[in-house]
């Protein structure tokens, strides 16, 4: 087991800002959670008409001015606002914030499908006229542009990043900022991910043909990880974005911490484009152990990264089952349940709203686990009821997208 | 399309590009720029909209005759005479 790092390398999470489709802040998301509230919602696309998916209703005007908006993008709105709140959320002294000292790092599915549909649509109302695409498409559909809309909204002149790591994004968002922290390349990150993914109908159209794409006449009964009657992903957008510091700075500065990242990792699968792989998921799960230097037994709750689809949530259960065995601990949750699949914002979000367990000792639940399908067999899963844990102590996050990309993030309460 | 309804055209698009703005007071003959946070970009959408609404081609190099509103209209007035306005 390694030694504990000196506190210069340990990394807290002393802000929180998101919106979920279930919720615009920590306490409201957390509340919806414990209380088995959905944010699924019929949604009409463009071409495909009416599907389901994870709507977000924060008020985009809080931080930007109507121009900001119009002139940006989506996910970067949802980046804008969450930075924001994260900001505000930590209680750092913003003004006399060494701005170049922060760095912004944002995981992303993907970015700029939005924009190029849009424009295609316009210049098609145009028989298909090119010179009147937008000179706003490149800026809008740059890679950066979410943490590129962060920066350029609160005069950050660190450095900033998206990273592209599909569903995986969320926790690879924050694994960067932990790395930069430690390297001392910043000393505030804004870190975790975002997803604007609804507005582009392609994905509904590409989960649709690939028959995954979740359908129920109850929209909130849609999105059912583990369950037999699953029938896919719904898509969701949001973001969540936290501030994290160096230990000894937030103790410096007597700031709320709401945890330490322990341990994480990343791997690959490399086997195959869409198909997970429980073998180097569960080594994954061993290596983020393995780095915090914990036993599968001290985790109290895995956020699970299940999509509620056929193949996934197999392969993911499988993973559990190798890194944690088959026991009453520790309990198994799954987010996606309540408000679909946030993509890039994923990772972020599923771990937030666990976060909260550290203080009142619950576990929210998987909610739509009706029958479970005895394929991902989890003898530890929390069906539909909030579990009341006493104490929480370890947090352990998995998040996996497709090519293969696997990311796990452990997250231990502070005391 | 008469020149006050072109002007009422380019309010218009000024608005849809500045929504923050107040343009209650705008001056005709100052600089669209002294009076509004526009950028080269905010610029760029009066060319493409007039482009977009009634196909009016403008050449880069007679981009300046957009400064004013009063240079706007004058410029505009012979390319839209033959267009019907939509208000």
């Amino acid at each position: 087991m390694p030694d504990r790092p000196p506190d210069r390398e340990r990394i807290v999470i002393t802000g929180i800002g998101l919106t979920s489709p279930n919720g615009n802040c920590l306490q409201d998301f957390r509340a919806s959670l414990l209380a088995g509230q959905s944010g699924v919602v019929p949604f009409n696309t463009r071409y495909m008409g009416e599907v389901l998916a994870g709507v977000c209703n924060f008020d985009e005007l809080k931080y930007q001015k109507r121009k900001e908006v119009r002139r940006g993008t989506r996910a970067g709105s949802i980046s804008v606002y969450c930075a924001n709140e994260a900001v505000a959320d930590s209680g750092i002294d913003w003004e006399q914030t060494d701005r170049s000292r922060v760095g912004v790092y944002i995981g992303t599915t993907e970015h700029g499908n939005v924009e190029t549909e849009n424009e295609i649509y316009e210049i098609s109302q145009f028989d298909y006229d090119t010179s009147v695409w937008s000179h706003h498409h490149n800026p809008r559909t740059v890679a950066n542009n979410p943490p590129g809309e962060v920066t350029l909204n609160m005069g950050i002149t660190g450095p900033h990043l998206a990273l592209g790591a599909a569903c995986a994004a969320g926790n690879a968002g924050l694994i960067q900022a932990v790395q930069m922290l430690r390297l001392n390349e910043v000393d505030l990150a804004i870190a975790g991910g975002v997803s604007e993914s609804i507005h582009t109908f392609g994905i509904f159209a590409s989960f649709q043909s690939q028959g995954a794409l979740a359908r129920h006449e109850d929209p909130t009964k849609a999105c059912r990880p583990f369950d037999l009657d699953r029938s896919g992903i719904v898509v969701a957008e949001g973001g969540g974005l936290c501030t994290l510091e160096r230990l000894p700075d937030a103790i410096a500065r007597n700031a709320t911490i709401y945890g330490e990242i322990v341990g994480y990792a990343m791997n690959s699968d490399a086997s195959d484009f869409v198909l997970p792989n429980s073998n180097r998921q569960a080594e994954c799960v061993g290596l983020a152990l393995k780095r915090a230097g914990l036993a599968p037994s001290d985790i109290d709750i895995v956020s699970s990264h299940a999509t509620a689809t056929g193949q996934g949530d197999i392969e993911e259960a499988a993973a559990l089952r190798k890194a944690f065995g088959d026991e009453s601990r520790p309990v198994i949750n799954n987010t996606k349940s309540f408000i679909g699949h946030a993509m890039g914002a994923a990772g972020a979000l599923e771990l937030l709203g666990n976060l909260p367990a550290f203080d009142d000792g619950i576990a929210h639940a998987t909610i739509n686990l009706d029958r479970p399908d005895p394929e991902c067999a989890l003898s530890q899963v929390v069906a539909n009821e909030p579990r009341d844990l006493g104490n929480v102590n370890c947090i352990l996050n998995n998040s996996f997208g497709m090519l293969g990309i696997n990311s796990v993030v452990i997250v231990k309460k502070y005391v | 399309m008469n020149p006050d309804e072109i002007r009422l055209v380019i309010l218009d698009i000024l608005a849809s590009i500045a929504p923050d703005e107040d343009l209650s007071n705008l001056d005709d003959d100052v600089a669209f720029r002294e009076q509004m946070e526009l950028d080269s970009m905010d610029f760029l959408d009066i060319v493409m909209e007039l482009r977009k609404r009634y196909r009016v081609q403008i050449p880069e190099d007679e981009y300046i005759q957009l400064g004013t509103m009063s240079s706007t209209v004058e410029y505009l007035v012979p390319m839209l005479r033959d267009v019907q306005s939509l208000a």
